[in-house]
């Protein structure tokens, strides 16, 4: 049996909640929004720009100035070829019907992805640190764009048409960082005898969610799309490291031998507690 | 619940979807979708993008097309498509498909070259056609009548144009888009093998241990056939090896255990390394098949000096001024050029040395036989030091990495027992030595005994659906009539108009107005009309400012017959609405002889009727008299006067061209019934429909009456029945998968001149007395005796039954970067879109994935220039410069030095950019190179 498509958050009617909260503040012009902030939540799909701070801190320090934004738009590389005017920019600052904190930067992939420019205008104008400047530079103090982290491409292999064996990797080849971020599983199509699937997979680990696969996809609805990393990925546990995998400690390297206790319902009661409680026998 | 129409589609989808994937399906949802479903008609039919021919299945309801799924009963994809065959269902459906005939006017209704577009009707278009073809005619005889073609015509549709303009008009300015796609390819098989296309067929790459890709990116341009070869590699990925031979990197190096990136050009020192190898090693390893060689092959070499196909000093827009001081830095080299340190070394057998002044005439075919010595000789500058110091293509590379990759790729090839496959598409094709090349390969494929063999060949992949079954079978080629007769050759003409009923002497024998020389005689004002059929010559050609400016600025007229409005139909002063490919019946010819057909799904848009029904419907405006006069061409032949013939053979000077061409006695023995094929079909051009579209006489069109497609199908089949060329009837192919031709007793042909596989084969042999082969092509059989400096002995001896191996030096390209255009500059496409964007530019989600062209460059040249990803650069070169946005990252990673822009995107209209040079023997141009330099924007 199919299962009715679940919504990922259920939060819909939250949404709805913080829209009444958004188009209120829009008619009082934004004077008192960052008094509102911690109310007026954006949705947690939200997808913030390279550099953003964790949500919570993000919200407590952007000043929603735009200076991102304008860096966005107006950056050498979003020429209009034809008319010489800026092209529509990734970054937009929200608006009341946005589901997005108003006044607060963000973008939409299948509007307009990030092109993930090598000088990063909108992190390095940003005043407060919102854009975390040292998030995106290197070891060596460049700026990198591949430590970009605005969120992950999932793929949701029902609709992807490269799980059915059609030959289609638009969005590996449309990928900047193209056989890093998204890599080709090959497997072979046993029902045709002579075709191989070209699926394509993710690497958590490079993928910057800059959305250019959500753009290019060709489903009728994207079949790959970005979504908050802390929204999309899972985490196995800190205790267990990959045997055949010589890097996979740095995954774990938080782990920490102060608090390894483990507690369960079984474990809370205590041993001598439990050990004095008897046994029935009867 | 009750359903809605669009929930019916929508669920249709879902079940095929969840079928897919094994998922089960809510038993509402299905029982809706069957409901649906009950009212859909799939039939099958040929993808309408390359040359890799997949069949699909098509469904149809309320007279649209409403779904696409790939035919898990066709042989060469089983059910899977690329994007582009995905998305053949939306295709035709564009919301701004050309309805009506458009003819620039003025106010007072007149034809005006400077007017605006306004429709008119289809009487009025001909009326125009009519006058100004007329008008041509008298200005400068047939050849100011040309006709862009292409090999993405129907093979019905490419017929009727062939035989109109050679039988009718007797012109041979009939040449296709495919020209700028194989013909290089073509050249190589008539060269090596004395008949056109490839001995192999798809089933090699199941069958083979290697793959080598040689100027294709097929990851992109044949991804079906890719996945074939992912398969192929997963099934032993020990012992299948792969190699990505090519300029810069692309996805098909993705898969490969070597990548070779070589410098523009030098493809012909590697053939020269590898053969080398072959030849020198040969004593001491025994790897030459020397029985196969004697018994099979003969030696033989060309002249070198033949230039590069561009304009020549004496050619009359030269002489006028229309090319500048710049152009002319390159255009020069047509004439003369300094010998280079670079191809001093590869000439030196052919009596050239470093600045020595090589003086060219014009491209030849002319080839002789040689020892096998003299072809030693000519490998001799090969050696692994000079091939590895031209050839290095990426400079960053350590040479000797470079050295020990040439080494394996030829220790490849020569390895006893492994099976090779060698792939080419536009990087061996489109170059201004692109016919060496393609013998190259044959080359090295004949002396290892690895040719027309299960799983080992030399095989070129085709670019257009049709290039094989329309231009190059049906011939719609200037010098080419069917089945690979030639119009050069008086028995091949007679045979022609035998079949076709005209007189003795109709067809024109000087077939020279190829693609490049149709731009050039409009340019220098001998073609003063021109009708593009399914291509888009204005947007694909190189130097295309002069092309566009001829058209708009000079006395001519130009027709567009499309189904989308594109560059030529802009340039044009008429432009038709064509029936698009499931709105006609049809034939394609795919890379491997599969003939596939398919049956008319739906009625046209709007007015929009078939190119077969504009050609026949042009014929009734022409009589005898109008096209059979005497006529004395350019270079002083005189075509006869045909009028005392045609009345002894029933005819009178009234008689018009289409009661001769297409509404003769044969043509209405073809019956309209209601049986299969036809039942239940529509079919325009021979019944009417429903539209009752206004006709060329402003009638209702009720059709011709009798099976059209079934008659110019089976003439031209006629042509290759018993030679080689066998096609099954009409009737047989819409019951079957496609077939590979030479279809002998029914049965397709899987490997030609292979004794064991192809029954010609089998029956030369027999006169031979060999076992195993026999190349019984018959062109060019019969040579005179020489060296590489030139023929010693005119006298020919015949070498039927047998190939050739060709002496080629590596030659360097007429333009290459230099201190002012200092990178090269290649052109190709992408997966996304088809050609120049006509159709696929209007699929939304294609047009979303890929909305511009890039100008991919490697991330320390745009440092060097000071430009950022994603920044605007112009690319210029001598003849022109465009602006594009340029990519450092993603599918396709040059080398330092240079740039790859695709030309699909008229907004990066990249041939104008382009050099027109071509490969003097194939006249197919080099899109692949020219020097340009790049700057910020």
């Amino acid at each position: 049996m199919i299962t009715k498509e679940k919504p990922l958050i259920s939060e819909r009617r939250k949404f709805f909640t913080n829209m009444a909260h958004n188009t209120g503040l829009g008619v009082m012009g934004g004077l008192l929004w960052a008094g509102f902030a911690d109310k007026a939540k954006s949705s947690p799909l939200t997808l913030r720009p390279p550099g953003a701070l964790d949500e919570e801190d993000f919200l407590r320090v952007c000043i929603k100035c735009g200076l991102c934004a304008e860096a966005c738009v107006n950056r050498p590389s979003n020429i209009n070829k034809e008319t010489g005017k800026p092209r529509p920019s990734t970054l937009q600052m929200a608006k009341a019907k946005d589901e997005v904190t108003i006044g607060t930067p963000f973008f939409k992939p299948l509007d307009t992805p990030c092109y993930m420019c090598e000088d990063i205008p909108c992190t390095v104008v940003c005043p407060t640190g919102a854009l975390d400047l040292a998030s995106v530079t290197n070891l060596i103090g460049e700026l990198d764009f591949k430590m970009m982290k605005m969120g992950i491409a999932v793929v949701e292999p029902n609709a992807c048409i490269a799980f059915w064996g059609i030959q289609c990797d638009a969005c590996y080849r449309a990928c900047p960082l193209m056989n890093e971020a998204i890599t080709l599983q090959y497997d072979r199509n046993e029902r045709t005898g002579k075709h191989a699937f070209l699926k394509p997979v993710i690497n958590m680990n490079v993928c910057t969610g800059c959305g250019l696969c959500e753009q290019a996809c060709v489903t009728e609805k994207p079949a790959i799309f970005i979504r908050p990393r802390e929204i999309a990925l899972g985490k196995p546990g800190d205790h267990y490291v990959k045997g055949w995998d010589s890097k996979d400690q740095e995954r774990v390297a938080n782990q920490s031998g102060k608090d390894v206790t483990t507690k369960t319902e079984r474990s809370e009661q205590g041993a001598s507690d439990y050990l004095n409680e008897g046994v029935d026998f009867d | 619940m009750s359903l809605s129409r669009r929930d019916f589609l929508k669920n249709s989808a879902a079940v095929a979807a969840a079928g897919a994937v094994g998922i089960a399906v809510p038993q509402e949802a299905q029982a809706a979708a069957a409901k649906a479903e009950s009212t859909w008609r799939w039939d099958k039919a040929a993808c309408r993008f390359c040359g890799t021919g997949c069949g699909i299945m098509l469904a149809t309801t309320e007279g649209r097309i409403v779904a696409v799924k790939g035919d898990p009963a066709a042989p060469v994809n089983r059910g899977l498509n690329c994007i582009k065959g995905y998305f053949n269902a939306k295709i035709m459906y564009g919301a701004d498909r050309l309805k009506t005939p458009l003819l620039r006017m003025n106010d007072k209704g007149e034809f005006d070259k400077q007017g605006k577009f306004k429709p008119v009707s289809w009487e009025r278009a001909f009326d125009e056609m009519e006058v100004h073809i007329k008008k041509a005619l008298k200005a400068s005889g047939p050849e100011g009548v040309g006709v862009f073609a292409s090999g993405q015509y129907t093979v019905m549709e490419g017929y009727a144009a062939l035989k109109m303009m050679k039988g009718g008009f007797r012109s041979n300015a009939i040449d296709p888009n495919a020209r700028h796609c194989m013909a290089s390819a073509v050249v190589g098989f008539y060269q090596t093998f004395g008949i056109d296309e490839p001995s192999g067929c798809y089933d090699d790459i199941e069958l083979t241990d290697t793959i080598v890709s040689w100027g294709s990116n097929m990851a992109e341009m044949h991804p079906i056939l890719w996945s074939r070869v992912t398969d192929r590699k997963l099934s032993n990925p020990d012992r299948v090896k792969v190699v990505n031979i090519s300029t810069y990197t692309h996805r098909t190096s993705d898969l490969a255990d070597i990548e070779i990136i070589f410098s523009p050009n030098t493809d012909l020192a590697l053939w020269n390394y590898i053969a080398r190898e072959i030849v020198m090693r040969d004593d001491a390893e025994k790897i030459i098949d020397w029985d196969f060689v004697k018994q099979h092959m003969v030696f033989a070499v060309g002249p070198v000096n033949i230039g590069y196909g561009l304009r020549r000093s004496d050619e009359k827009s030269v002489k006028d001024g229309k090319y500048t001081t710049l152009e002319m830095e390159t255009i020069s080299k047509e004439m003369e050029k300094k010998v280079s340190a670079k191809e001093a070394p590869s000439l030196e057998p052919y009596g050239y040395k470093e600045g020595d002044v090589m003086k060219n005439i014009p491209g030849t075919l002319d080839h002789w036989e040689i020892s096998f010595e003299e072809y030693k000789k000519s490998l001799a500058p090969y050696t692994l030091e000079y091939t590895a110091k031209i050839a290095k293509g990426d400079p960053n590379e350590d040479i000797e990495v470079f050295k020990k990759k040439l080494q394996a790729l030829a220790d490849l090839y020569i390895e006893k027992g492994r099976k090779v496959v060698s792939f080419w598409t536009m990087g061996m094709n489109q170059h201004t030595r692109g016919s060496w090349v393609n013998t190259q390969s044959y080359n090295v494929h004949f002396m290892l005994n690895k040719q027309a063999k299960p799983g080992s060949g030399a095989f070129s992949l085709t670019g257009q659906p049709s290039a094989c079954g329309t231009a190059r079978e049906v011939g719609t080629f200037c010098h080419r009539l069917p089945a690979d007769m030639m119009v050069d050759n008086p028995e091949h003409r007679k045979i022609t108009e035998k079949g076709w009923n005209v007189p003795d002497g109709t067809i024109n024998p000087i077939g020279n107005q190829h693609i490049m020389k149709i731009h050039r005689d409009i340019e220098d004002g001998v073609i003063k009309f021109a009708w593009v059929n399914v291509c888009n010559p204005y947007q694909d050609t190189a130097s295309a400012s002069h092309w566009i400016k001829a058209a708009r600025e000079m006395d001519n007229f130009i027709v567009t017959s499309d189904g989308y409005p594109g560059i030529s139909a802009k340039v044009s002063d008429l432009v038709l609405p064509s029936a698009m490919i499931y709105e006609k019946w049809g034939a394609y010819g795919n890379a491997e002889r599969r003939t596939q057909h398919w049956r008319q799904q739906v009625l046209p848009v709007g007015d929009a009727m078939s190119d077969t029904w504009q050609w026949i419907e042009l014929s009734k405006r022409f009589t005898v008299k109008d096209v059979w006069g005497a006529s004395t061409l350019r270079d002083g032949t005189k075509l006869p006067d045909l009028m005392q013939a045609a009345k002894k053979m029933g005819y009178n000077e009234n008689t018009t061209m289409f009661d001769i061409l297409f509404a003769n006695k044969k043509a209405k023995s073809y019956k309209l019934t209601d049986k299969f094929p036809q039942l239940g079909y529509d079919d325009t051009d021979s019944r009417g429909d429903s539209r009752n579209v206004l006709g060329s006489d402003s009638k209702p069109w009720k059709g011709y009456g009798f099976m059209i497609h079934e008659y110019l199908f089976e003439e031209y089949a006629g042509f290759g029945r018993g030679h080689g060329h066998d096609l099954a009837p009409f009737e047989v192919y819409h019951k079957v998968r496609g077939l590979k031709w030479p279809v002998v007793d029914g049965k397709e042909t899987q490997w030609r001149f292979n004794v064991k596989y192809d029954p010609y084969a089998a029956k030369a042999a027999k006169e031979t007395g060999a076992t195993d082969f026999a190349f019984y092509g018959t062109m060019a059989k019969a040579l005179s005796q020489g060296d590489l400096m030139g023929v010693k002995d005119a006298n020919k001896k015949s070498l039927k039954n047998k190939a050739k191996i060709f002496a080629r030096p590596y030659m360097d390209p007429p333009e290459m970067p230099d201190a002012t255009y200092d990178m090269w500059l290649c052109t190709g496409r992408v997966l996304e879109h088809w050609h120049s964007g006509t159709m696929t530019m209007r699929v939304p989600e294609l047009f979303r994935a890929v909305p511009e062209a890039l100008c991919y460059m490697h991330p320390t040249d745009a440092k060097n220039k000071g430009v950022k990803q994603g920044e605007l650069v112009w690319v210029d070169s001598r003849r022109g410069k465009v602006k594009a946005r340029v990519e450092t990252r993603g599918r396709n990673r040059p080398p330092q030095g240079l740039v790859f822009v695709p030309w699909f995107d008229e907004k990066i209209f990249i041939n104008k950019v382009c050099l027109d040079a071509t490969c003097p023997m194939s006249k197919q141009t080099d899109f692949k190179k020219c020097a340009v330099k790049v700057y910020k924007a």
